[in-house]
């Protein structure tokens, strides 16, 4: 007759530790996850509904302006920005292919360089820094102090009042200031490498004519409309929801939002570029 | 029958997480009335105003319009009734990067099919009938509270709404201004011919401008009538609530409150004997609204508030008191004098009124009269003698009745 084994309490308790240790593990990152499609979700939602609101009569003096704000105010750190790059290149590049006798190549190696990555990456880094935490601040601001309950109360879609206008006013400035970034790099380049350390003008300028293609171009340019869409949705969507946040209430969660906005798009800037590059090469 | 409620919020329940806001919170709201809530800071009486808006949503029970529940409409029902809604918060909300007059006209700019021009017209009288006409160029943080206030107000009155929310329209104010604000509200809606629903902590200045009061206390409203059933409210309500809110002298004309009045009297009233007589006289400020119009909502309040002090330094010195009835009539009572005396008193007081009062009155607008308006007004005052068993709301009906005029001031010149 076969006895059957009585578990004694010890052995029961560690039963339950071990069932009770997978989900306690598990659990945070299951949130997690929910939370990041909740939130992604929400901000695809957030994006589709203020788009289809651009293409409104009501909103060509509203994206004037923004494109003014956006556009040229940023103007003038995006060329700062773009012109010391530009001479770093030249100066660094002129270092390197010294050594290999390639001095020559210079003016395809600054363009390219600008064109194809540091153009659109620098310059949205520059629109974030200026203009995306300003729209994240001035939206939570309106958020907290009820401006926007407000435009509900009168019939005033929110999204289409607040946002609409950012996004055309974006796709607009964003590779516009990316070519003014290239060809403010592309003088830099010119004025270190070319003046400064005595490379061929002729043969930087030649290079330049020579090795860039319309296709390089191109690629700048989905670039920067790519991390325009990226920026203005995660700024906005920072501030428009900024009195939902879990750690902070008031001005401290306005200037919370503010941060995450500016990390956040930094961030995706760089992870974004890396996939559109390999979709691109 | 009862008519229709044109609101009505039925058993509505409100939690934020585990906090309970609303508990079963049941009312009627009717059409053409001024309705006020009441009730202590936190109780949730913006959280009920907003539900009407579709800022919030209630966990459970129902909000109906018209019968109707609101939250079952179609998009299309919703538009329509959201666009009947107007709504001034509590802190104004004003973009503050637009200016005082972009700011009334952009419910205009955004939900009518007007012209520039119309805009233009229609944002400018209400801006003038808010008397922010001056400052219409500037942005709210360049102006004062009290007129960010009214920006707020004209910006809630610019689309003619049918009903208009007001989130504590008086709070900051001074008292000028607090019955000014209230004042306006009072003749807007007789004019626009709005449904009001007022969140206040005013009292009893704002009793005279509601027709209901409900009372919120304890996560529920314990109290829905007329400001006079409100003095007969027997609840825990009365005193822990009404009492504090309630000053026991009013902002305006430093008069006895309804209420401490009530006491008053019926304190006096109860030493005496059953053959004594006292006096009541009641005065009343004719044409109120045609100097509201002319020389603005400021200066009339400032009018009522030397009526008021005028009234109560004269029959404070013969022992008697004095308080605002409504929003532009005064009771006195004089307890120790038969008709005969008060009638001597009175006559004193209506010279002395002529030769002295109607120049103090005059002071409070004389400056505000454009040159090319004039406009008349009257005071006018009834007595009647009382007797301690007899009501003092019949005796008080009676001198209603029996006002006759005491002063006028017709384009300017004092009688």
């Amino acid at each position: 007759m076969a006895v059957e084994r009585v578990p004694d309490n010890e052995s029961i308790q560690a039963g339950l530790k071990q069932v009770a240790f997978w989900p306690a593990v598990l659990n945070p990152f299951g949130r997690f996850g929910i939370e990041l499609n909740n939130t992604l979700g929400a901000m695809a939602i957030f994006l589709a509904r203020a788009f289809i609101q651009i293409f409104h009569f009501k909103q060509i003096p509203e994206i004037v302006n923004q494109v003014y704000f956006i556009g040229a105010k940023s103007a003038s750190i995006v060329a700062l920005v773009g012109f010391f790059t530009g001479m770093v290149l030249g100066l660094q590049l002129y270092y390197v292919m010294n050594k290999f006798g390639a001095v020559g190549f210079l003016g395809t190696a600054v363009s390219l360089s600008l064109i194809r990555e540091l153009g659109p990456v620098l310059t949205a880094i520059m629109i974030t820094a200026r203009a995306g935490s300003a729209m994240t601040a001035e939206i939570g601001i309106q958020r907290i102090s009820e401006q926007i309950d407000a435009l509900t109360t009168m019939r005033i879609d929110p999204l289409g009042f607040l946002i609409s206008p950012r996004i055309a006013a974006a796709l607009v400035s964003f590779p516009i200031l990316t070519a003014f970034f290239d060809l403010i790099g592309i003088l830099g380049g010119y004025l270190s490498g070319v003046i400064l350390m005595g490379a061929n003008s002729g043969a930087y300028t030649y290079r330049i004519d020579a090795s860039v293609e319309w296709l390089d171009v191109r690629g700048g340019f989905i670039k920067s409309i790519v991390f325009a869409v990226l920026v203005i949705t995660i700024c906005c969507f920072q501030g428009y929801f900024t009195h939902m946040r879990r750690d902070s209430y008031g001005s401290k969660s306005v200037s919370l939002s503010t941060t995450s906005a500016v990390v956040l798009s930094c961030v995706m800037i760089l992870v974004s570029d890396y996939v559109v590059t390999s979709f691109l090469l | 029958m009862e008519p229709q409620p044109l609101i009505e919020f039925r058993n509505v329940i409100k939690r934020f997480g585990e906090r309970t806001i609303l508990d079963g919170v049941s009312f009627r709201i009717y059409e053409g009335e001024v309705t006020t809530i009441i009730g202590l800071s936190g109780t949730g009486k913006s959280v009920t105003l907003k539900h009407l808006i579709g800022l919030l949503k209630p966990d459970a029970g129902e909000i109906l319009y018209q019968g109707a529940p609101i939250h079952r409409m179609s998009r299309q029902e919703w538009n329509a009734y959201i666009g009947r809604i107007s709504y001034m918060f509590q802190n104004n909300a004003l973009f503050d990067s637009m200016t005082v007059f972009e700011n009334v006209a952009l419910p205009l700019k955004h939900t009518t099919r007007l012209g520039r021009k119309a805009i233009e017209a229609k944002a400018m009288a209400r801006i003038e009938q808010t008397e922010l006409a001056e400052v219409a160029h500037k942005y709210p943080s360049e102006i004062s509270g009290g007129m960010q206030k009214r920006a707020a107000l004209a910006r809630a009155l610019v689309t003619d709404p049918q009903i208009v929310l007001f989130d504590e329209p008086t709070t900051g104010q001074d008292p000028i201004r607090k019955n000014a604000i209230l004042g306006m509200i009072a003749e807007y809606k007789k004019k626009i011919g709005f449904t009001a629903v007022l969140i206040s902590h005013e009292i009893p200045d704002v009793f005279f401008i509601s027709n209901r009061i409900l009372a919120l206390w304890d996560k529920k409203i314990v109290f829905e009538g007329s400001p006079e059933a409100m003095e007969n409210f027997n609840h825990p309500f009365q005193n822990e609530i009404l009492q504090s809110l309630e000053s026991l002298q009013q902002d305006i004309t430093g008069l006895y409150s309804s209420r401490h009045f009530k006491i008053r009297y019926q304190t006096e009233l109860v030493r005496r004997g059953a053959d004594d007589s006292y006096a009541v006289l009641i005065f009343g400020f004719e044409n109120m609204d045609d100097v509201s119009a002319v020389v603005g909502h400021d200066a009339a309040q400032q009018t009522l508030r030397s009526l008021g002090n005028y009234i109560r330094k004269h029959f404070g010195a013969v022992g008697g008191f004095s308080t605002r009835q409504t929003i532009n009539e005064f009771t006195t009572i004089l307890p120790f004098s038969d008709l005969d005396e008060a009638r001597r008193i009175l006559d004193r007081f209506a010279a002395d009124f002529r030769d002295h009062g109607m120049r103090e009155l005059e002071a409070s607008f004389r400056k505000e009269i454009p040159a090319d308006q004039c406009f008349d007004f009257m005071i006018s005052v009834g007595m009647a003698q009382g007797k301690p068993q007899v009501e003092i709301e019949s005796v008080m009906e009676f001198a209603r009745f029996d006002k006759k005029p005491i002063a006028t001031f017709q384009c300017g010149v004092r009688r």
